[in-house]
């Protein structure tokens, strides 16, 4: 059994009125426990609606979706479907609600009727998890974006969530603020074993994955390693998405006529591959 | 022939919270000159001051001291004319569509040329105009904005401010939330409005690639003052110092100038794949 299944999924928005949008049709995908998954697809694709039916926000309209074995669209199983799968969304403003730091990671477990001193465990634990725990009595609005997502994630940790899905987490943040959040996304699916799905239009962000699903018109286009997905440089272009620029390079280098061995995902694996070409 | 200076900022400052022990140098004596009709890109980490600094251009923030001069007059010389400030120096915020409420996108587009007083049939051809720009066609021109898609609505909301006619225009993260193509789409039909109408753009933006491809030069920002303001490969020429205040370059700019300290004969200054693919290709062929 996989950690979320998948099957056939279709979810139309204003089902019955005219302005009625089949956001996902006929969708199937496996969500291993413990995988770092990257899905991607340009606007409009269905992605964000997968999302909310991952965290049973949306239930499936047919087809059906299990999450560690329980029906998303059984209504008892909503909550406990919650408390398995997190979401973190792009506006780190929008997702802040206490004044304090610590305040805001406790706000989840307290819902959850959490004992006072397990709180404080969890809290604590989710604030180091995130880097963050030296900014535990901070106001949120003074932190820098990178920081607001570090501390909305630990809100989702702290709830021992086993999957946290991340809908373009970094869209509006520094390139520092990026890079400190894919350090965290990572650290949290290495060290603590925890399933990650992250939504991105960030190639390089990608090729950090261990798996990427392309969405394409509400149903999954193409799966597997970044290595063999970013090097049908084609199929993406043809979807509106793109590759990172180290792997574009090498790709029409190509194209022209040299013999570069491989698919570089960044820039250093494409300076070895040009290097090895020109001693070769 | 000396060049015109569109803007020109002399000892700009703001600090927040004069006075009280939560006083704070969002901008800190900024001294620039913006050419009229250059490209200028705006880089700095999260909280370097650009988003102060631009609102302080088109007079939404006043300045605690110092002074901006818009084609050689002092904007603040007579506050109750701000507003016309705001007409010349047209600003396009981030995440726009949220900003969008007329009925249908063409009147969206006209209110702003509506405020400045042309006639309807003059606001209308602006707006036709800007959405031609922004490559909205006219099969949206009469919808809700609100049936449109996010990439749509975010152009129509551009387009309403290109339609006041600003002599300088400035954009805050336009690109940021679309897919790729999205992002390359909306680069362009900027940079093809830039060419055509020969006006000043400013783009704010964290994409190092977004900014290597259109800007002329770049201004960095960081921690309230201006760290640069050069040619945009000189610039990123400068990797170490932009890694020290959390800014990136451009993969590509990255690879030529590993190259280069391997031993090829490459421009460490180049800044877009096709420009790199012409030296290589010829460097590399066997």
């Amino acid at each position: 059994m996989s950690f979320i299944e998948v099957r056939d999924l279709k979810y139309t928005y204003n089902l019955g009125e005219n302005d009625a949008h089949e956001a996902l049709k006929g969708l199937s995908m496996n969500i291993e426990e413990g995988e770092f998954v990257a899905l991607l697809g340009h606007n409009g694709c269905g992605k964000s609606t997968l999302a909310k039916i991952f965290n049973g926000m949306y239930t499936p309209l047919s087809g059906s979706v299990k999450v560690d074995g329980l029906d998303t669209s059984i209504e008892k199983n909503q909550i406990e479907v919650r408390r398995k799968v997190g979401l973190v969304q792009q506006n780190p403003d929008n997702q802040l609600v206490a004044g304090i730091v610590e305040e805001d990671v406790a706000f989840g477990p307290e819902n959850l009727g959490i004992p006072p001193l397990e709180i404080r465990e969890r809290v604590d634990e989710a604030l180091k998890a995130v880097n963050m725990y030296e900014y535990r009595e901070h106001a949120p609005f003074k932190l820098s974006g990178g920081q607001k997502q570090r501390v909305a994630i630990a809100g989702v940790i702290a709830m021992r969530t086993k999957c946290i899905v991340l809908d373009e987490p970094t869209a509006m943040l520094d390139p520092r603020g990026r890079e400190e959040v894919m350090e965290t996304i990572k650290k949290l699916n290495r060290e603590h074993g925890i399933t990650i799905i992250l939504i991105t239009h960030y190639m390089d962000e990608a090729v950090q994955s261990g798996r990427v699903i392309v969405m394409d018109d509400g149903k999954v286009l193409t799966e597997g390693a970044p290595r063999e997905v970013f090097s049908n440089v084609e199929l993406l272009k043809r979807h509106k998405l793109d590759v990172p620029q180290a792997t574009e390079l090498a790709y029409k280098l190509k194209n022209a006529g040299i013999d570069l061995k491989g698919v570089p995902m960044n820039t250093l694996e494409c300076i070895d591959l040009i290097e090895q070409y020109i001693n070769s | 022939m000396t060049e015109l200076n569109v803007i020109e900022t002399k000892n700009l400052s703001f600090t927040y919270g004069i006075g009280t022990p939560f006083e704070k140098h969002a901008v800190k004596d900024v001294n620039l000159e913006i050419k009229q009709g250059e490209f200028l890109g705006i880089i700095g980490h999260t909280g370097s001051g650009k988003s102060t600094f631009i609102q302080m251009l088109n007079g939404l923030i006043k300045p605690t001291s110092g002074t901006i001069l818009l084609n050689g007059n002092d904007i603040w010389a007579e506050p109750k004319k701000i507003r016309n400030v705001r007409f010349k120096v047209g600003m396009v915020f981030q995440y726009p569509e949220y900003q969008l409420f007329e009925e249908t996108v063409i009147k969206d587009i006209c209110f702003g040329p509506m405020n400045q007083g042309l006639s309807e049939e003059e606001a209308l051809k602006r707006a036709k105009e800007a959405a031609f720009f922004v490559g909205l066609p006219d099969n949206l021109l009469e919808k809700s904005p609100f049936e449109l898609s996010g990439g749509e609505k975010r152009r129509a909301a551009i387009a309403g401010v290109i339609a006041m006619d600003p002599d300088v225009l400035i954009l805050d993260e336009p690109t940021a939330g679309l897919d790729p193509m999205g992002r390359d789409l909306l680069l362009t039909q900027i940079y093809n409005y830039h060419k055509e109408r020969k006006n000043t753009v400013l783009l704010v933006s964290h994409s190092m690639e977004d900014i290597g491809r259109v800007a002329d030069r770049v201004l960095v920002m960081n921690k309230g003052e201006k760290a640069m303001l050069e040619n945009t490969r000189d610039v990123f020429s400068k990797g170490y110092e932009l890694r020290d205040m959390g800014l990136k370059i451009p993969q590509v700019t990255h690879i030529m100038q590993k190259l280069k300290l391997m031993g090829l004969d490459v421009d460490e200054g180049t800044l877009r794949v096709e420009d790199a693919l012409r030296q290589l290709i010829p460097l590399l062929k066997k």
